[in-house]
């Protein structure tokens, strides 16, 4: 168990290094910062001078060697634009991130997982067909644009909610609908097939043979099994609401590390985008770390080492 | 609410269709049978005659939508199940008067929950135990009934930690948690070993002799049957073909397919060198001939076997059969 933990900690490390080569790479596609960082009418050798300055004018690959070294004693260079450490920037955002995403995916469960339970139990009925556009509707319309609905929906019209920014449980709302909408059609999907087999199921039938009721045979004896398969898709799922967060969190202006890092891919502030996308890397590496670990505690058949 | 005169369980003509998009089919065709409190019947035959499905029939677990129940009654105690809602059933009757034990020992425990947790459901689903401790006590005293060792600390166990035979101990364990009147083992012992098939034979009979329980044993093992069952039903395509005590059927039976049946198990010490097999396949259920439906594979088959078929025949020594060869011998039509 231990030797499974170490490796797969080197592979999630040896990810967030190809990451990190990625994103070094294409940011440096981009463009040249300085000359966004100096009024248009700068001289020539004052350009010169401040590229020398943020080793802009070395090879790429030195470049990186030097941005790997500091990054791995915990300096990711300065902010071009908001004249900080990139790192401080990166870490002030990151919880609000996180929380959206987490209510996102919370919200998307609650509600494949009773879509697919009762489309399972009645194959074909209502529920089932309803889900199932319902559900496609959430895949067939962008995020960003779902967001702008809702906005105009619940913000502008009802004036239920806050259109955009944080700071209250109702902020949450709409940016986790937004972001969550999208995997509820897959989710449904693995859910209601895995229901469909437990159900089939002779240990489903020898339960029904002693008179357990329905309710607990669906929700409780059949639902554990059918989970399994939707737990082991779950860091997937966390890595698509990070890279859906980086669009939703501009609409709804939240304050997280998505909208920080368009605003700084704007601006050619290689160092904020290189630390966002690395953390972001790291969480994706430590969710599906997290989801490995947790099959224990629905599988005892893992717990026990099978 | 029970009948204590009338038998543990009653099936009178009991009729099962399967209504599939190829046509109706009647894999229990008028079946009829009872079995008596510490009595054990076994339902022989081979895999598609329908002893299964007929155990599906008694518990009305039939497979769903193409499944129902076209005629007849399952009388437990007296009390038609036929006419019982699915939540009358389940609240008061599966696990509770009658249980069944399943064919698979390997797949009828549910590997995410405990051994506790599955033994204890049939105890607090009917309300026999109020309390999670009261549940503990009376699951471990089902576990030691059926003989497992030590078992209030195989409780908390999952089935994976358990061997194929102490699965299928935790299966009747749970089966007769509530000591039910009548239960119904479906194969019980045929994925398991030889050795543990006799165990578990056994156990079936000290529990029987504890409680009294009424069983119905399918199997297609007529040695199973011959040393477990006070009487013996044999099926074929859908219908009892023979019925009567044991030791009747095994010392004279009457209808060939019986027969074949019979002389398809190896005996030691015999001189025949070659196995007995009997040649052909059952009938299709959607094409069902007039007459008898084990006229096509049958030795001794005549012409009237095509065009009727037979009524069950009373023979001297209180067994009954279904073929017109016995019709000379019959003490009355039955």
């Amino acid at each position: 168990m231990l030797g499974y933990f170490a490796r797969r900690l080197l592979q999630g490390f040896m990810s967030i290094v190809g990451a990190s080569i990625v994103i070094f790479t294409i940011t440096r596609l981009t463009g040249d910062p300085v000359v966004l960082m100096l009024p248009p009418e700068a001289p020539p050798d004052v350009i010169d001078a401040l590229r020398i300055k943020l080793g802009l004018d070395l090879p790429l690959w030195r470049q990186y060697l030097i941005f790997a070294g500091d990054a791995l004693q915990g300096d990711f260079g300065r902010s071009y634009r908001w004249e900080m450490p990139a790192l401080d920037l990166v870490l002030d955002r990151l919880p609000a991130t996180i929380l959206l995403s987490a209510v996102a995916l919370a919200f998307s469960m609650a509600v494949a997982i009773p879509f697919g339970v009762l489309s399972a139990v009645n194959r074909g009925g209502w529920v089932d067909r309803f889900g199932k556009v319902f559900a496609m509707a959430g895949q067939a319309m962008p995020n960003f644009w779902v967001g702008l609905l809702l906005i105009l929906i619940f913000a502008i019209h009802l004036d239920w909610l806050p259109a955009y920014g944080a700071g209250t449980p109702a902020h949450v709302v709409m940016p986790a609908i937004a972001l969550g909408w999208y995997p509820v059609a897959a989710q449904t999907r693995i859910v209601r097939s895995a229901m469909l087999d437990v159900l089939d199921s002779d240990y489903i039938r020898m339960g029904r043979s002693v008179g357990t009721p329905e309710f607990s045979l669906v929700w409780k004896y059949a639902l554990r099994n059918a989970a399994i398969p939707l737990i082991t898709m779950l860091g997937v799922y966390f890595a698509a609401m990070l890279g859906g967060s980086f669009v939703v969190e501009v609409v709804f202006a939240w304050p997280g590390l998505g909208r920080t890092v368009v605003e700084a891919l704007f601006a050619r502030d290689f160092p904020v985008v290189q630390a966002g996308v690395l953390f972001a890397a790291a969480m994706f590496v430590v969710a599906n770390l997290l989801v490995d670990l947790s099959y224990g505690i629905v599988d005892p058949r893992i717990r026990h080492g099978r | 609410m029970t009948d204590a005169d009338a038998p543990a369980l009653a099936v009178e003509d009991l009729v099962m269709e399967l209504h599939l998009r190829r046509g109706v089919l009647r894999p229990v065709d008028g079946v009829s049978f009872e079995v008596g409190a510490g009595e054990t019947l076994g339902i022989v035959g081979e895999s598609g005659s329908g002893k299964s499905m007929t155990c599906l029939s008694i518990l009305r677990l039939l497979p769903k939508p193409a499944g129902r129940i076209a005629r007849g009654s399952v009388r437990v105690g007296g009390v038609d199940l036929t006419q019982l809602s699915e939540r009358e059933l389940a609240r008061d009757w599966r696990g509770r008067r009658l249980s069944m034990v399943t064919q698979d020992p390997m797949t009828s425990l549910n590997p995410v929950f405990t051994i506790g947790d599955q033994v204890g459901s049939p105890l607090r689903h009917h309300r026999i135990t109020r309390t999670l401790r009261e549940t503990r006590a009376r699951a471990a005293a089902a576990l030691g009934r059926v003989r497992i060792p030590s078992p209030e600390r195989r409780l908390d166990e999952y089935p994976h930690q358990f061997s194929g035979g102490m699965r299928q101990r935790a299966v009747s364990a749970m089966a007769i948690a509530c000591e039910p009147q009548v239960m119904i083992a479906d194969e019980p012992t045929s994925n398991l070993d030889v050795t543990i098939q006799v165990k578990m034979i056994e156990l079936y009979r000290e529990i029987q002799k504890e409680t009294g329980v009424a069983i119905v044993l399918i199997t297609h093992d007529m040695g199973v049957a011959a040393s477990i069952c006070d009487r013996v039903a044999v099926m074929y395509a859908g219908r009892i073909v023979e019925q009567g005590p044991s030791r009747a059927i095994f010392r004279r039976p009457a209808h060939p397919y019986t027969q074949a049946l019979l002389d398809s198990i190896p005996r030691l010490g015999a001189r025949r060198k070659r196995l007995f097999a009997l040649g052909g396949q059952p009938p299709d259920l959607l094409d069902l001939p007039r007459g008898c439906r084990f006229a096509a594979r049958c030795p001794k088959r005549m012409a009237r076997c095509d065009e009727a078929y037979p009524p069950e025949f009373k023979l001297p020594d209180g067994h009954v059969s279904a073929c017109w060869l016995s019709e000379s011998e019959a003490v009355h039509a039955a």
